[in-house]
């Protein structure tokens, strides 16, 4: 056991505990940006990301993977927010605490399997254009100086990297919100700050149980909001799981991080802060600066709190316009730019999938419903290309009075009018033999082709033998490749 | 494959030649095959690093195919020197008098693969430590205690130096597991001819003393004299005097009789006793 403490805390300190400060570093911005989006305070952002980030770090499934507060599950907040105020908000997140640990028990972390990958690209392009889209309210209606820092602040955190010897060494996102705060500090100009946005962490979190009344009332309300929020936070964890899996080549216990997703949203409302799920601009940035354990996560909740709560006056006064350029770069950073590329080589209707995602999301502003027509139509898509695996070709018997049919195949609810349609009913046969040995029957729409076929054969009074039933209706029953089938005959039986 | 073979697992480290030493005599006593095993552990290496903090077109796709590279190096020139390893330790067990001892390099943590291949292991060979412990003497390898607690087939753990042994000592302390053991090796040529101590620490009771005579009677069948001994005083230091004073080559015990909990609490047995050996130890369940 302590072998395995050291292994998954302590064999990586240095990097690790350097990649979560770098990591702190860009989660203050995100943080206070993505509250603003849901239309809180920036503390209720900070507190929430502080909490998620240090509970994930003991019970997350997947060492080095960031979790904090994140724009995919403000941007469902917005609403909830607006109509109702924060107290809901809080009670929304715990209950999509439950929610989600529900998830992980009930072992739902596999029902990822039926994401396709065009869904997770358009609902990884989606959020990147959502992200960017929640920061056009800040560079709308203000004067050029805030253009001029936004575009230096870009600058800054593109190019600092090239800088020959400290380039690599600090963070550029840093440096940015550095220069950017020290110059308008110097210049004196009136732009929006971050103490303009509302306010900011003074103390450490305090347990505070929501102000809502507890009644079915309020489930009603919330319960709406929660599932989504955790459809969509497991969602987006799962994905970043699976994306820090590739990159660091080890394994990681899905549904193990779906309990720890609900743990750590439990705490996060308990402490005052929104929902949040894993990042995967953070993640990323994290494996890139040689984060791999829990003390990775540890590291950047800590630092993050201690930053910002003994940091508060001058975190006040970073310009938007420096929050703004950081923003832009994950969201630049988050987008799936092979995609564009890919497009041209993958076949129509995995682009048709990853377009309708990405339109359906940015349309409704929820990611949830994006992924949910993105299943649906990839789901329908595999369906029609399965139907078109049917082929059922014909020899005419030696007497020249009967015909065997052989069906080559899946017949399901999407061939079966092409498998009735394939027999040429209107020829006057004696006998007529279907060959059933190379096709498979999947479902109840199947088996009624099938006697309709029969039937019509009878009644143009030929008469029908059928060959490889069983080899056919091995995939009628819900247990596929079990070798006796009683259920399967009681399906097919009678013919 | 139905057969058992002596496992070995081979690093760089100084304890190799030992353990290739052993695990030949081991071959030829108990007459079956030799296969020696190298354990590529990725997890070992430290990660790089560059903390600039920002993703910018492609990142992700650029940091996977770039970490992709990095281990592919990596893992190229570990496999290069685990090669190198295990056929110098092949030539080593052929001087010694194996013959056609096989040799196999697994990726992965060394407890997991060990357990993988334990249906085929009738023995394994360890060294007391391996080329990341540090360096001193009495400190155990990291991996050696996960190992031992994970598999249930019999484990010797060799010192720098090994040498075919004329006398044994073997712990036994009246339990049933140490029962097995006995007979384990009543029933086995690998001691077949060597002089046995049969060591109690402890106060003996009239009911020990009659298992102990048990014992000796039972492993006198393959053991060339077998010399009882009643020990006071603390396990480990008493062994420890016993050995010195009759020139023990070898060490037979059970392994983690107590509960984890004490293990956590005082400290192992086991492990003290293995730390402090100075000879080859043989842990049998």
């Amino acid at each position: 056991m302590i072998q395995s403490i050291r292994q998954t805390w302590f064999s990586n300190i240095r990097a690790d505990v350097l990649a979560g400060t770098v990591v702190a570093l860009a989660l203050i911005p995100e943080a206070i940006a993505f509250s603003i989006i849901a239309g809180v305070d920036p503390k209720v952002g900070l507190y929430a990301s502080f909490c998620i980030c240090v509970v994930i770090a003991f019970a997350g499934g997947r060492p080095g993977m960031i979790s904090a507060a994140t724009g995919a599950m403000a941007l469902l907040m917005t609403t909830l927010v607006a109509e109702h105020g924060l107290q809901y908000l809080l009670a929304a997140t715990l209950l999509t605490g439950v929610l989600q640990i529900f998830a992980g028990v009930l072992r739902l972390g596999e029902l990822m399997r039926f994401v396709s990958r065009s869904v997770v690209t358009g609902f990884v392009n989606a959020l990147a254009i959502l992200i960017f889209m929640a920061q056009l309210p800040e560079l709308t209606d203000v004067t050029w100086h805030v253009y001029a820092m936004t575009a230096a602040g870009l600058g800054i955190i593109y190019l600092f990297p090239y800088v020959p010897v400290i380039g690599r060494m600090l963070p550029s996102p840093l440096i940015c919100i550095l220069v950017l705060t020290g110059v308008y500090m110097a210049s004196g100009l009136s732009i929006n700050t971050v103490g303009d946005m509302g306010e900011l962490p003074d103390t450490l979190p305090v347990f505070l149980w929501p102000e809502v009344p507890l009644n079915l009332e309020t489930l009603k309300i919330i319960l709406p909001y929660s599932i989504m929020l955790t459809v969509v936070g497991l969602m987006e964890s799962m994905m970043t799981a699976t994306i820090v899996d590739d990159l660091t080549d080890t394994n990681s216990d899905k549904n193990r991080e779906c309990r720890g997703q609900g743990i750590a949203n439990l705490g996060a409302g308990l402490l005052g802060g929104m929902a949040g799920c894993g990042m995967i601009g953070q993640s990323v940035i994290n494996i890139k600066s040689g984060g791999r354990t829990r003390l990775s996560t540890l590291c950047a909740g800590v630092v993050l709190l201690i930053m910002v709560v003994f940091l508060s006056d001058w975190v006040s006064r970073i310009p938007m316009a420096a929050l703004v350029a950081v923003m832009i770069m994950v969201s630049i950073g988050t987008f799936s730019w092979e995609s564009l590329r890919d497009m041209r080589k993958h076949p129509l209707s995995t682009n048709i999938v990853m377009v309708t995602v990405v339109v359906v999301v940015v349309a409704t502003h929820n990611l949830a419903i994006g992924v949910f027509v993105g299943v649906l139509l990839s789901s329908l898509f595999f369906a029609n290309k399965v139907g078109r695996l049917l082929y059922i070709g014909s020899t005419e018997s030696a007497d020249g009075r009967g015909r065997e049919y052989e069906v080559v195949g899946q017949v399901f609810f999407t061939s079966a009018e092409k498998f009735v349609a394939s027999f040429d009913f209107k020829e006057a046969l004696d006998h007529v033999r279907i060959d059933l040995r190379r096709a498979h029957f999947w479902d109840i729409t199947a088996v009624g082709a099938l006697d309709k076929v029969v039937l019509k054969f009878r009644r143009e009074g030929a008469e029908v033998d059928i060959v490889g039933l069983n080899e056919a209706s091995a995939t009628l029953v819900d247990r596929i490749a079990v070798h006796d089938k009683p259920d399967a005959e009681k399906l097919l039986g009678g013919h | 494959m139905s057969e058992r073979h002596v496992t070995a697992c081979i690093d760089g480290s100084a304890y190799s030649q030992a353990v290739c030493d052993a695990a030949a005599w081991a071959s030829l006593r108990l007459d079956i095959g030799l296969t020696f095993v190298h354990v590529i552990d990725k997890a070992g290496r430290a990660a790089e690093s560059d903390v600039s903090g920002q993703i910018g077109l492609g990142s992700r796709e650029h940091l996977l195919a770039e970490l992709a590279q990095l281990d592919e190096q990596r893992a190229r020139i570990d496999r290069e020197q685990g090669r190198l390893m295990l056929d110098a330790a092949c030539e080593r067990a052929a001087a010694d008098g194996v013959a056609n001892a096989m040799s196999r390099q697994r990726h992965g943590a060394l407890a997991e693969t060990l357990v993988e291949m334990e249906p085929q292991t009738r023995l394994l060979v360890l060294g007391k430590r391996g080329e990341t412990a540090d360096t001193a003497h009495e400190h155990l390898g990291s991996n050696l205690e996960r190992v031992i607690r994970s598999l249930h087939c019999p484990i010797l753990i060799t010192p720098p130096d090994f040498t075919a042994p004329q006398r044994i000592v073997v712990s036994f302390d009246g339990s049933r597991t140490a029962r097995a053991m006995i007979e384990r090796i009543a029933n086995s040529p690998l001691f077949e001819g060597v002089e046995c101590h049969l060591v109690f620490v402890g106060e003996a009771s009239a009911d020990c003393r009659k298992k102990l005579d048990e014992a000796k009677a039972a492993l006198e069948g393959v053991c060339a004299g077998v010399t009882i001994a009643i020990l006071e005083g603390e396990v480990e230091s008493s062994l420890r005097a016993y050995k010195q004073s009759h020139d023990i080559d070898m060490l037979v015990m059970g392994a983690y009789g107590h509960s984890r909990i004490r293990h956590l609490l005082v400290g192992s047995t086991t492990t003290e006793m293995i730390r402090r050996a100075g000879m080859p130890v043989l842990i049998l369940r």
